[in-house]
């Protein structure tokens, strides 16, 4: 890079300017950088990190950043189960907000059982850990049969559980919404003792995981091999609908312990308020990352960048005091400018304005 | 063009005789559209046997499913379109919503009066559908992802306006809103032995003129026709000489308007409006639209089954509810059951025909 900077050249320049800017994670590091930016003009001490004291006395980190990364948690985990999913069936899961719900739901009648406010815990927390990741894996098989079984366009096979889930999450505490004792919550806040809390541990966990299984098994190649042409792979020996199936399996996983982590924050969920519209951040967030929407290659570093960029995005609009509820209007926005400059049509008007006003000449003529 | 639309399903079978050709894809409609009138008239039928004492009997009852369902009735149609062009809209939720909120603080605020109002509403819904056709047509985005972020964008823009929950106060339009239509020779006695007339809300009536127009439209029409063509096969449709991209610009553009019009019988029903309004709101559409015979994949489907999926919808609701479970969580997960059931049912049908 350096070498195509010194030469004083301006097409050579303005071409280095250009694989720059056509680097994948081109958008979302200049995004998060904008944002962060953003942050500290509005708020000079955005950055610094504090160690403090909570109310029982143990050391806590605190900060913006330190929030930023605690609360993108869930966040990161749905990105990359989501990436993958949207790299192999081409569309995306809009359930995973109501199968946190479930998740959470059930995660809560095991520890509570049907009290609302139990002193011990019912079952090991390790037990509802797994049930937990099991029930998000049963809903992901469910979404995975319908996509790679009955070949239905995944968004209207997980319309279903979209509306279904938080009804049923609402079922499977009974109608009740209990509070666990506070040992359930360490998982989701801080290890007495330690000061980084314990979802940036969880988030490193699951990263690595990630990074090892992409780097020793081949699930990235068969799920770009699948998502670019189900046909050309199937030839070549790959079973399309287990690919499919596996890769929804993988982010009813990540649903499970995103649920986990939700529910241990606030040790109760209610089904209805849960994480909502988390599935638009999710999406916007492996849009952002410079993947594409309609499948076939993914960059999973730029979906889990695009994550953060989403939280430091949510957390600055709620500094400015921002409604919950009005959140999605930016979002949407951002979302819909996002998917433009990835179409077809945007980049040939960037690439030559020439063929882009011969392309919309073409179609704007009536010949019907 | 107008042959090709009825006969894009056809290719396998095109050595078949002609008379075969025209047949084959109105079959699986009909197919499809003869169980939802059957399952109506069985549970309908079910319900008035078994549960009768719970109000199944009377004859408000029929017209009280109309007139809870009525917005949902226009909603449907135009999302019923949208499908058969081979695209999608799950934004209506969030523009019904919309709609309400703006709706009511004008009523409120700004003294509009019912046709300002009503203005009002087609605008909303013609500028979600002109923003969302365009991106859709034009630019070739995905619809799924555009309508998602027009429905959280709907939703959103409802807090921005009102985060709480608001109703209309204003004389005129309760006036109007709570008027009746009585039907002659029809009506219920009740048990002091007084017969009381049926009742009928002014919105079933625009409700039903505007599917009686989308029959006419998707039948008779150039248009409607090269709808069911761009769904079937749009590289065929092109071939022939239709206009794609207009023509699913238009669709778009007829759903919004359709929505608009939805919107505003919805708050002229409920006459409230807030952030959650309309809950599930587009999945009762598209639930709608499917269990009336309306293929996801595109160029099947009528507006006469969209109205029998909406009443099916509406009368299982009312018998889950009247079976007497207190629980709130099964008229929704009773939804999500009945969409899954016959979006299942419909792959199956799709891929037996690819087999033959």
């Amino acid at each position: 890079m350096s070498r195509i900077s010194n030469m004083l050249d301006t097409d050579r320049s303005v071409s280095a300017l250009k694989a720059i800017t056509r680097h994948r994670l081109f958008i979302p590091i200049a995004f998060l950088s904008l944002l962060l930016l953003l942050n500290i003009f509005i708020n000079p001490g955005f950055l610094t990190i504090n160690l403090g004291r909570d109310s029982n006395g143990n050391p806590v980190l605190i900060g913006n950043l330190i929030n930023i990364l605690n609360n993108a948690t869930e966040l990161v985990i749905l990105a990359i189960g989501m990436t993958l999913v949207t790299a192999s069936s081409r569309g995306q899961d809009i359930s995973v907000g109501a199968t946190v719900a479930i998740v959470g739901g059930v995660i809560m009648r095991v520890l509570c059982g049907s009290e609302t406010q139990p002193d011990v815990l019912h079952a090991p927390i390790i037990v509802a850990l797994l049930l937990g990741c099991l029930a998000g894996i049963a809903c992901g098989v469910f979404n995975g049969i319908l996509v790679s079984k009955f070949n239905i366009q995944p968004m209207v096979a997980t319309l279903i559980l979209f509306t279904a889930g938080r009804s049923i999450a609402s079922m499977a505490m009974g109608g009740l919404k209990p509070k666990a004792p506070v040992s359930f919550g360490y998982y989701g806040n801080f290890i007495p003792g330690f000061p980084i809390p314990t979802p940036i541990l969880i988030t490193i966990v699951v990263i690595a995981v990630t990074v090892l299984v992409l780097k020793f098994t081949n699930l990235g190649l068969y799920t770009r091999a699948v998502g670019i042409n189900d046909k050309a792979s199937s030839l070549n020996g790959l079973n399309p609908a287990r690919i499919k199936l596996l890769t929804f399996a993988i982010l009813g996983l990540c649903v499970g312990i995103a649920g986990f982590v939700q529910a241990s924050r606030v040790q109760t969920v209610n089904p209805f308020t849960i994480v909502p519209s988390i599935e638009m951040d999710v999406i916007l967030a492996v849009a952002l990352g410079g993947n594409s929407l309609g499948g076939g290659k993914f960059k999973m570093t730029g979906s889990i960048i695009g994550a953060y960029t989403i939280q430091t995005l949510t957390s600055m609009l709620t500094t400015l005091n921002v409604n919950t509820n009005a959140l999605p209007v930016y979002k949407a926005v951002i979302i819909i400018i996002l998917v433009i400059i990835q179409t077809p049509i945007f980049k040939s008007f960037f690439a030559n304005r020439a063929s882009f006003s011969k392309l919309t000449a073409g179609s704007g003529k009536e010949r019907g | 063009m107008i042959f090709a639309s009825k006969t894009q399903n056809t290719d396998s079978a095109g050595v078949n005789h002609s008379k075969l050709k025209k047949r084959e894809p109105l079959t699986d409609t009909a197919f499809l559209l003869t169980i939802t009138v059957s399952l109506f008239i069985a549970i309908y039928t079910l319900a008035i046997l078994f549960l009768g004492d719970k109000g199944f009997s009377k004859i408000q009852m029929f017209f009280n499913l109309f007139n809870e369902n009525a917005a949902l009735i226009v909603i449907a149609c135009g999302l019923s379109i949208v499908m058969i062009t081979g695209s999608i809209d799950i934004s209506v939720g969030g523009s019904t919503a919309l709609i309400c909120t703006a709706c009511i603080v004008c009523l409120n605020n700004y003294n509009f009066t019912f046709f300002t109002t009503l203005l009002l509403a087609l605008a909303i819904g013609l500028s979600f559908g002109v923003v969302q056709g365009f991106l859709i047509a034009y630019m070739e985005m995905q619809p799924f992802i555009v309508t998602l972020a027009g429905m959280f964008l709907g939703r959103g823009l409802v807090a921005l306006i009102e985060v709480n929950q608001i109703q209309v106060a204003n004389e005129g339009f309760e006036a109007l809103s709570g008027a009746r239509i009585q039907i002659p020779f029809l009506g219920d006695i009740n048990k002091k032995g007084t017969f009381i007339q049926s009742k009928l809300e002014y919105g079933v009536i625009v409700a039903l003129i505007i599917v009686i127009v989308m029959i006419w439209l998707l039948k008779k029409t150039k248009l409607g026709r090269s709808f069911y063509a761009v769904g079937g096969n749009s590289q065929s449709a092109l071939m022939l000489g239709i206009n794609v991209k207009k023509t699913k610009f238009k669709a778009h553009l007829l759903c919004g308007l359709l929505a608009g019009i939805g919107g505003f019988l919805y708050v002229f029903h409920t006459r409230s409006g807030s952030v959650q309004q309309a809950p599930g709101l587009e999945m009762d559409a598209i639930a709608a639209s499917i269990i009336g015979g309306t293929l996801l994949t595109g160029g099947v489907g009528n507006i006469f089954g969209t109205l029998f999926g909406v009443l099916t919808t509406g009368i299982v609701l009312l018998v889950v509810t009247a079976i007497g479970s207190q629980d709130p969580w099964w008229p929704q997960i009773t939804r999500a059951a009945m969409l899954c059931f016959f979006i299942v049912l419909q792959s199956v049908i799709c891929s037996r025909k690819k087999k033959i």
